[in-house]
């Protein structure tokens, strides 16, 4: 019933520009895919060229069987034939309609009995927690209401796939977790093809089935949100994703399988790797201690920022920086000598060069 | 042989599908609409101005006579030496020309200091009754441009051209001097008057956006109070100030009324009323030369203006949102100068309606007893000893004739109008970015910058004799209504481009995606959301074409007089009084649109005109 998308080799440019370039993703039946990247990465162009609001300039995209664009054969069928539903940031609710005429506007269109119009009306209202909002305009809701009338504009014409143009930026951060919540459950009970455009890497990991990074109109990784948090394809990846940041260390591979980061040296699985690396580790695969530990490096405790869940430590060793994160309130003071061990399993190398992940 | 065969498929698969693409960028409603708009304005605008460029460079009926062995339609440099260089170009096109110039720069001059002061008054000071100034400032913009003329008659005319006695003359004893009464002085000063609401509402429109912190900030480092109004706020109000330079020098140019009320009696010609005269001695080519160089006056205006305004234009986004506006403190003088302003436009919007009313009930001009009371000129029968026997005015079935053809006119036009904005937006605004909506934008903007005379001038070459499917068209009373919509272009385009802006492009894109063709959504979401522009740019464009005279009065003939041609008619055949009547009459039919305007609340004169 699920309909999967295939984008091949698409590219758009505006001007000299290319906003999207060469562009091919295969997304599953089913599947949460998220869009993620800093703004003017191609990400929203990219989900508009899906929906038929753009007119690409290379390349095709299949949504399920049928060829909805392709360059080379002249083909692009226009937004309202591709059986796709969009939510927009602003949610784009027509100021001038009613709750359930904006509801009903593309029931119409379908001509649709209705009989069956009001039933729809009912249904989608009650799938997005709105029931007896019908006689409300938009303007006489808050931000999270009309967020979720947009939803139920788009759930009432039931299209195969779901796109969303990152529907939850304007919403205070408080809503926007409960939203985050309702959208996840949505997605798993219609089950359609979602895609999904964010900048916000949290949200990006915890909604999706799979994410693609992308940056100046490039896909940097598709993967699932584990292996995009656990092994990011690139530099670029590794530094977006995850919040503290990920400490990106210059170093020399060493010949004992360790990395000498100037001062000291780290051991990991150097096998394939260059000469000059960038070593990659999270804040919370770095232990820290108060006491000297066997193999822990000493730092200097800079800042400490306890959050409640977790805190943040900030240690330096000379002019090199590092980002642990520890569960709890921490009770390390500032100042304070730490010792430092990193977990060998969870260390990613990066050529310094390209930039690349280096496989271990 | 089979890799030939490939190779030719795919070559002719390539081209059907380029073509695809190609016809579906055809296809799209914005580019339909601005091919649409395209062809409408070639043939509004470019068509008509080639055609009055070449009737001036080939030999017309009347040449052939005077030209030696010249063939009629032959190409010819003729009009241009004779009019350039030839013993008539004193009079024929110099002279015109320096008192045009002269003219325009006097009345643009008055209109910036007046209207400058009065929105600085309005708008900076904490001066009392603001509502009031606020809309006695805009009355003369919906007055006739000549009623200021008409009343400067009224007030100071003396024997020097026959007639009754003005006011002055009556009051004093004796007339005042010649220069009082006619020619440039006074042309200046009721232009100045009537068009000084352009400055006015750009200036206060500037004041008003503009942070008073910058200037507070120059206070706090100590810099003088002129010296403040010299750096900070003179550089942030200028390009206001042009923008009302080019609006007003322009309209000035090309203004015929007054020029002709106040001018033409003393042989005081200025270009307007030359190429008037030309054209109806039968001498087109040369109105026609002296109208191209009307219009590359407005065209290096528009020029100087653009080039001043490039490095400026970064100002214009200064203040925005949060801006505090300080006010300046009038003390005792606030009274005095309230008053003061109160009066100054009274007598610029009132008196002169009040005295052109006065005069319609006098049996003679000039004699201000009672027992000289007559209605005679409003309802009175036909009298031979009174205005050449014409009746008076509301029994007049030409006056009735004409009161209906500017209704008439005014409403065709402005329903072309407004919907040519809805059109003229749609593309624009959809296409931004593209090179054909941008060209469109420009094209809409030619007409704004042909002084009125001089486009109406363009018409008369135009459709003199058919035109492709098009019948000649003079004298007919479609041409009035192809002349008024096409110099409304400009407004109309203006107008609905900002409404369009005012349309998020997801709403429509929402609509695009729940399956809704272009006509569906036009219908149920984009016209929806911009109906109250469409129906203030019908009504501001049905006030603007009421009082057009400039623009018409080259292509009225007697069947297709208007209200406003009429009162020219009958100030020329000296019948002043019916004149003033018939203004009286047409200042009565435009309150009622402009009340129209403020009862409908869809919009108002000051935001239509904030172009």
């Amino acid at each position: 019933m699920s309909t999967p998308i295939i984008i091949r080799n698409l590219s758009k440019h505006f001007g000299k520009v290319a906003a999207v370039n060469n562009v091919s993703l295969d997304i599953e039946a089913g599947a949460f895919l998220t869009l993620l990247g800093p703004s003017g990465c191609g990400k929203t162009t990219l989900l508009r060229c899906v929906a038929g609001l753009e007119d690409p300039d290379a390349g095709e995209i299949y949504i399920g069987d049928k060829l909805v664009f392709s360059h080379s054969k002249g083909i692009s069928l226009p937004a309202g034939k591709r059986d796709l539903g969009l939510v927009f940031q602003n949610y784009a609710l027509w100021p001038h309609m009613k709750v359930d005429k904006n509801i009903t506007y593309a029931l119409k269109v379908q001509k649709m009995p209705k009989e069956e119009m009001k039933k729809r009306v009912q249904e989608s209202l009650a799938e997005v927690k709105m029931e007896g909002f019908e006689d409300r305009y938009p303007r006489e809701m808050s931000g999270g209401q009309q967020q979720r009338i947009a939803l139920a504009r788009m759930l009432a014409y039931r299209p195969k796939v779901f796109l969303m143009d990152e529907p939850l930026s304007n919403l205070d951060a408080r809503l926007r977790i409960d939203m985050r919540t309702e959208l996840k459950r949505l997605h798993y009970v219609a089950g359609a093809t979602t895609i999904y455009v964010t900048h916000d890497q949290v949200e990006a990991l915890t909604m999706s089935t799979k994410i693609a990074v992308m940056r100046e109109g490039v896909v940097q990784q598709v993967d699932t949100p584990d292996k995009v948090y656990h092994f990011p394809a690139n530099l670029f990846v590794a530094d977006f994703i995850g919040s503290p940041k990920v400490n990106l260390l210059d170093g020399t591979v060493d010949g004992n399988s360790s990395v000498d980061l100037g001062g000291f040296k780290v051991a990991a699985d150097t096998r394939r790797a260059p000469q000059k690396v960038v070593l990659a580790v999270r804040p919370e695969d770095i232990a820290i201690s108060t006491a000297p530990v066997d193999g822990g490096v000493e730092f200097n405790a800079y800042s400490v920022l306890p959050s409640g869940a977790d805190s943040t430590i900030v240690a330096k060793l000379a002019e090199t920086e590092v980002t642990i994160r520890v569960p709890g309130i921490s009770k390390i003071r500032m100042d304070e000598k730490v010792w430092l061990t990193f977990n060998p399993e969870m260390i990613n190398l990066y050529d310094q060069e390209s930039g690349n992940l280096i496989a271990s | 042989m089979a890799a030939p065969a490939v190779a030719m498929q795919s070559v002719s698969l390539r081209l059907f599908a380029a073509l695809r693409r190609f016809f579906r960028w055809l296809t799209s409603p914005k580019v339909v609409l601005a091919l649409l708009m395209l062809v409408l304005m070639a043939y509004l605008i470019i068509i008509p101005l080639y055609r009055m460029l070449e009737t001036t460079l080939t030999v017309q009926e009347k040449d052939v006579r005077i030209i030696p062995g010249a063939v009629l339609g032959e190409f010819t440099l003729y009009h241009w030496i004779r009019m350039l260089t030839g013993k008539i170009s004193q009079v024929m096109l110099y002279a015109p020309l320096q008192h045009s110039l002269f003219v325009s720069a006097g009345a643009t001059l008055i209109a910036l200091v007046l209207g400058s002061l009065m929105a600085w008054f309005v708008v900076r000071t904490d001066m009392s009754g603001r509502k009031l100034i606020n809309s006695l400032a805009i009355i003369p913009y919906i007055m006739p441009s000549w009623t200021i003329a008409m009343a400067w008659t009224l007030i100071f005319k003396n024997r020097t051209v026959g007639g009754a006695p003005g006011i002055l003359e009556f009051l004093l004893g004796h007339g005042p001097p010649d220069w009082l009464s006619y020619g440039p002085i006074p042309i200046m000063i009721s232009s100045g008057l009537h068009y000084y609401t352009f400055f006015y509402l750009f200036v206060s429109t500037a004041l008003m956006s503009i942070d008073s912190n910058l200037e507070e900030a120059g206070e706090l480092m100590g810099a003088s109070r002129t010296r403040i109004l010299r750096k900070i706020t003179f550089p942030l109000v200028l390009p206001a100030l042009l923008s009302g330079f080019i609006m007003t020098f322009s309209r000035v140019m090309g203004t015929f009324g007054g020029p002709n009320v106040l001018g033409v009696p003393v042989r005081y010609y200025t270009l307007s009323t030359m190429i008037r005269s030309d054209m109806k001695l039968g001498n087109n080519a040369d109105g026609f030369v002296l109208a191209i160089m009307l219009i590359l006056l407005a065209l290096i205006t528009v020029f100087m203006n653009q080039k001043a305004m490039g490095t400026k234009k970064s100002f214009e986004t200064i203040g925005g949102r949060g801006f505090v506006t300080k006010q300046t403190k009038l003390k005792r003088w606030k009274g005095i100068l309230t008053a003061f302003v109160v009066v100054i436009e009274v007598l610029i919007a009132i008196l002169p309606v009040v005295l052109l009313t006065w005069n319609t009930f006098m049996r003679h001009s000039g004699d201000y007893s009672l027992t000289n009371f007559t209605l005679q000129h409003w309802i009175g029968v036909s009298d031979p000893n009174f205005n050449d026997g014409l009746p008076g005015i509301l029994r007049n079935p030409l006056i009735w004739k004409g009161a209906w053809n500017s209704i008439r006119l005014s409403v065709v036009a402005s329903f072309f109008v407004a919907i040519l904005g809805v059109i003229l937006g749609y593309a624009i605004v959809k296409g931004r970015g593209t090179r054909l909506s941008r060209l469109v934008e420009q094209l809409a903007f030619v007409p704004y910058v042909i002084p009125g005379i001089a486009f109406g001038a363009v018409y008369i070459s135009m459709f003199a004799r058919p035109v492709g499917p098009i019948p000649a068209l003079y004298g007919t009373f479609a041409l009035l209504v192809i002349v008024s919509v096409a110099k409304n272009l400009p407004f109309s385009s203006r107008s609905g481009v900002s409404a369009m802006m005012q349309v998020g492009k997801e709403l429509e894109e929402a609509a695009e995606v729940a399956g809704a063709g272009a006509w569906v959504r036009f219908r149920t979401i984009v016209f929806p959301l911009i109906r109250g522009g469409f129906v203030s740019g019908f009504l501001l464009s049905f006030i603007s074409s009421m009082r057009e005279l400039s623009l018409i009065i080259l292509l009225v003939t007697p069947a297709t007089q208007v209200l406003a041609s009429m009162t020219m008619r009958y100030i020329e055949n000296g019948n002043d009084q019916q004149a003033d009547a018939v203004i009286v009459l047409l200042v009565v039919l435009v309150m009622i649109g402009n009340w129209a305007i403020s009862r409908f609340r869809v919009g108002s004169l000051e935001k239509g005109l904030g172009m």
